[in-house]
């Protein structure tokens, strides 16, 4: 559906104040008599703290106050559970040891908070922590996954009886009974490596305790105003309306800025009211690779039973899952693994069990993708060792075994992170395969384009794969919409915006509806005072979510504007219509008011009212889906690969994509063109290294490989299918993960094709010239 | 007591003169110092290029220049370009291309651009991608970036 503003291509409204540099972020906040905060962390990845003495610290010119555990009595807890377990999984183990807001006696993971330093400048602050004496001893570290998983390996909590943070089986049909019935079975050891969100802004956090008014004022970078509020406020013992959480604009979210139980979302609310003290605090890049969250870490055992023509019998996936030291998140990453491992396919029986354990890593919740690259990636490799297997082609093993769209809705069978069972709504996955084939001229490529290019001596290869994504995910948003005296309209939501543009299509929403101008249209995003209710902004599922909120609020004041004015201009609603900032009568335009007037006579300060009448032109909707709706999609990759340097070229890169009905095609295309950009830094450039005593050995963009400009193909070339979702009343569905989740498996695969003379078998997501060179080596052998 | 060094740098076209300390950044001097808060600092290693300003007219990383080194230098920062009412020709393109997200990392794009499209009006879209490599974006992939640089070496060659 395209409409006058809904559906166009419109410029964000946000950009002016950005690229002036005039938008407020986090560190741009500066209040009178404001103190700064810098934590001591611990080098050790797991230790036992024998003493820290801050001592001279404390003396340090400058320095405030100085905190350890200890320090904090009774108000140190280990935080709250972010995110429960689905109780709907029968039999499934969960231990949760959430995070603690800072070490006491134990250190679990290097860069572990362990002192706090406040004082009059970030400088003197970091100065003063060079004063601290960390006295601990150091425990061996438990990092490898299949390893701590053994009863017998060091533990990360002494008061569990293992590492075991969770264990869930989920199955399907029968496995087993269909690996009997099954021509061939192949199977694979795969890893999926783990890279960090990196967004450009790291985090941050000012609060001020302001005593006079018994009101805590929080500005900070997260992806959930409205749970930080509640967290916060339960801490501190206050009723929630106490606690003011303001999102000023945030320089990239992408999932670790979800968490609301850091050491500076716990420790520093305490401090401000304690020294009644404005205090920021801001994160620098090391301590964001070190201790903000990161993600994705799994090995996974897998098995793919097929009849001899291709068709899938079964799969089997028994895997491992890296929590880190604490798993305040709960099951999400691992649960999205699961149901994003056969949901492109028609897999009848499907057996699937996680395995996530502690291990003294920083703390492992979502990244852009959040479990799904994971699933898609098994699921597209074990589809590339079929194929191999069963001497098909990788299209077309694919193309047999794509769910169709009479399939739908599809129940899978497995509970999924918003605790219901997986439900696929619609698609056309098909149809995004076929569309893929055609952009990226297969045929031509396998019967010309690649046998020119080997006789040239040139090594090309191909990679096509498929991929689903859920996205738009409940439990709820809601939203208020307002029209002004002034006739401009005012919407609030309980959200955050990290960069997606909901200034914009949240506006072309309302816009649509009011018939008001886009740029009349004032989004206010993460600010509890101006709304406060709502989850936050995760799975893709702002604008499906709290954009149907939006809509659905928008349609309820365009029947107040009609029945309002209706009344004031003396006719019928039915002769009442929206002109552009006004309403007029039908065929009579000239006998109108304007949205300004009629909101101020919708809100009269004199005289008498109808009893149950709301003032204002002005509703409150809110929107619960059952369940999360599906995008799909598929994607190519060409590479050429220099087999000496081993120095990657890649020369098309094509998406097809479906994510429902489109607000804004030029804000979709962004959103894909960023996600495919950190998949091909997931596949080939980043990756979070950790060495066997726990120590980061990637704790700066000098070892972490972002990808750069040079890096990109020449054009991502992007499709579109649009199948409604049946699920909102705009047929949306998310699409702010897609280009993340296809494009390792598809880099891959084509590696392998380009230098097919080495037959690899490669199991890793993430490569980079070293890997590749030491699979060939080994295949040579 | 920490001592103190008298600093005359000029930015944006006007001459301040501030007492400071040997280490203090020139993004800090610029951010907290002035209060021109445009120039993000996004690693303080020098990587990803958010905190880029012009000195003496060249891209430079402000994390990586202490304020003393720039006493006696003329420093442009993104508030020199362009007001919201009246974008600068780059600013103007990078929002009609959409080469900007969460705009944290978008100061240093521009004031490596300016230089850049100063010295070559007229680049190849592989000229622009060099010329932008040593900033980092996690948002766009880069693409509409390249888009943006061209469409404003259009506009500002037809001004």
């Amino acid at each position: 559906m395209t409409g006058k503003y809904f559906g166009q291509p419109i410029k964000r409204l946000e950009d002016k104040h950005l690229l002036s540099g005039r938008a407020k972020f986090i560190d741009d906040i500066e209040i009178p008599g404001m103190l700064h905060a810098a934590f001591l962390r611990s080098d050790y990845a797991h230790a036992i703290i024998k003493k820290i003495d801050v001592s001279e610290a404390r003396k340090h010119p400058g320095v405030v106050a100085v905190y350890t555990a200890e320090d904090f009595g009774d108000y140190w807890k280990p935080g709250p559970l972010q995110v429960p377990p689905p109780t709907a999984i029968k039999g499934s183990q969960f231990n949760a040891r959430t995070l603690v807001p800072i070490a006491k006696g134990k250190v679990r993971f290097s860069g572990e908070p362990v002192a706090i330093v406040i004082a009059e400048s970030r400088y003197i602050a970091e100065d003063a922590l060079e004063d601290i004496i960390f006295d601990a001893e150091p425990l061996p570290a438990v990092i490898d996954l299949e390893k701590a998983w053994e009863d017998t390996s060091v533990k990360v909590h002494d008061d569990l009886p293992s590492n075991l943070a969770a264990l869930v089986k989920q199955e399907a049909g029968n496995y087993e009974e269909a690996k009997k019935q099954a021509d061939v079975v192949v199977s694979r050891k795969l890893y999926a490596d783990r890279v960090a969100g990196a967004a450009m802004e790291n985090r941050g956090f000012v609060v001020n305790w302001d005593e006079r008014n018994q009101e805590m004022v929080v500005w900070a970078t997260t992806q959930a105003p409205l749970p930080l509020r509640i967290a916060i406020a339960g801490k501190m013992n206050l009723i929630e309306n106490q606690v003011r959480v303001i999102t000023p604009f945030i320089g990239g979210g992408f999932g670790p800025k979800i968490m609301t139980s850091q050491a500076d979302d716990v420790l520093l609310p305490w401090i401000s009211m304690k020294l009644n003290k404005p205090i920021k605090w801001l994160e620098d890049r090391r301590e964001n690779f070190l201790a903000t969250t990161s993600e994705r870490d799994q090995v996974h055992y897998c098995e793919i039973a097929l009849k001899k023509d291709g068709t899938i019998l079964g799969f089997k996936d028994v895997f491992y899952h890296n929590t880190g030291a604490y798993d305040p998140y709960g099951m999400t990453v691992p649960l999205n693994t699961q149901t994003h491992t056969v949901s492109n396919y028609r897999i009848p029986n499907f057996y699937t069990e996680i395995r996530m354990v502690f291990t003294n890593e920083m703390v492992v919740t979502p990244v852009r993708g959040a479990g799904r690259p994971e699933g898609v990636f098994v699921m597209e490799r074990m589809m590339d060792a079929a194929a191999k297997e069963l001497k098909m082609d990788p299209a077309e093993i694919r193309m047999k075994n794509l769910l169709k769209p009479e399939e739908f809705p599809l129940k899978t069978g497995i509970i999924g992170q918003d605790f219901v069972e997986g439900v696929l709504d619609s698609g056309d996955y098909k149809g995004n395969l076929v569309k893929l084939l055609e952009m990226v001229e297969y045929e031509k490529f396998r019967k010309e384009i690649q046998p020119q290019a080997r006789k040239e001596g040139k090594h090309l290869g191909i990679g096509v794969v498929a991929f689903t994504e859920g996205t738009a995910v409940g439990p709820y948003e809601g939203a208020r919409v307002t029209i002004g005296n002034n006739g401009k309209v005012s919407v609030a939501t309980g959200i955050s915006t990290q960069g997606q543009g909901h200034f914009t299509v949240f506006a072309q929403i309302v816009a649509e509806q009011l018939n008001v101008k886009v740029e009349d249209v004032k989004v206010i995003t993460g600010d509890t005072n101006h709304f406060h209710w709502g989850a936050g902004t995760f799975a893709s599922r702002g604008a499906t979510i709290a954009g149907t909120a939006i809509h659905n609020a928008s349609v309820l004041v365009r029947q107040k504007i009609f029945a309002t004015a209706s009344k004031f201009l003396g006719v019928p609603e039915d002769q009442v219509e929206l002109c552009e900032g006004s309403v007029c009568v039908k065929g009579k335009p000239e006998i109108s008011i304007s949205l300004g007037e009629l909101a101020g006579k919708a809100n009269p300060m004199r005289g008498a009212v109808e009893a149950d009448v709301k003032p204002g032109l002005e509703a409150t909707a809110y929107f619960a889906p059952p369940h999360g709706a599906t995008g799909s999609g598929a994607c190519a990759i060409i590479v050429d690969v220099d087999p000496e340097t081993l120095k990657i070229k890649i020369d098309r890169l094509v998406l097809v994509h479906d994510c429902g009905t489109v607000i804004n095609p030029l804000l979709l295309e962004g959103q894909i063109q960023g996600a495919i950009s950190m998949g091909i830094g997931n596949a080939f450039y980043e990756k979070i290294v950790y060495d066997e005593n726990g120590q980061l050995l990637t704790a700066s963009f000098m070892d972490y490989l972002m990808p750069q400009a040079t890096d990109m193909p020449n054009k991502m070339e992007i499709g579109h299918l649009h199948t409604s979702s049946p699920l909102n009343p705009l047929g949306m569905k998310g699409v702010g993960e897609a280009g993340a989740i296809p494009t390792p498996p598809a880099f891959v695969q084509a590696v392998e094709d380009a230098l097919i003379e080495y037959n690899l078998d490669i199991a890793d997501s993430n490569l980079n010239p070293s890997m590749i060179f030491e699979y060939m080596h080994r295949s040579k052998k | 007591m920490t001592k103190l060094f008298p600093v005359s740098i000029n930015v944006n076209g006007q001459v301040y003169e501030r007492q400071v300390e040997a280490r203090l950044l020139l993004s800090d001097f610029l951010r907290h110092e002035l209060g021109l808060m445009g120039t993000h600092v996004g690693c303080e290693h020098g990587i990803c290029g958010a905190c880029t300003v012009l000195f003496d007219g060249e891209a430079v990383r402000s994390c990586l220049i202490f304020s003393v080194q720039a006493s006696g230098h003329e420093i442009r920062t993104v508030e020199s370009l362009g007001t919201p009412e009246n974008l600068h020709p780059l600013q103007e393109a990078f929002s009609e291309k959409h080469a900007l997200q969460c705009g944290f990392c978008t100061p240093g794009f521009l004031m490596t651009l300016v230089p850049f499209l100063e010295q070559n009006p007229h680049p190849t879209d592989d000229e622009v991608r060099e010329a932008i490599d040593g900033n980092i974006c996690r948002c766009t992939g880069y693409e509409k970036i390249i888009e943006a640089a061209q469409e404003a070496s259009k506009k500002m060659s037809s001004r």
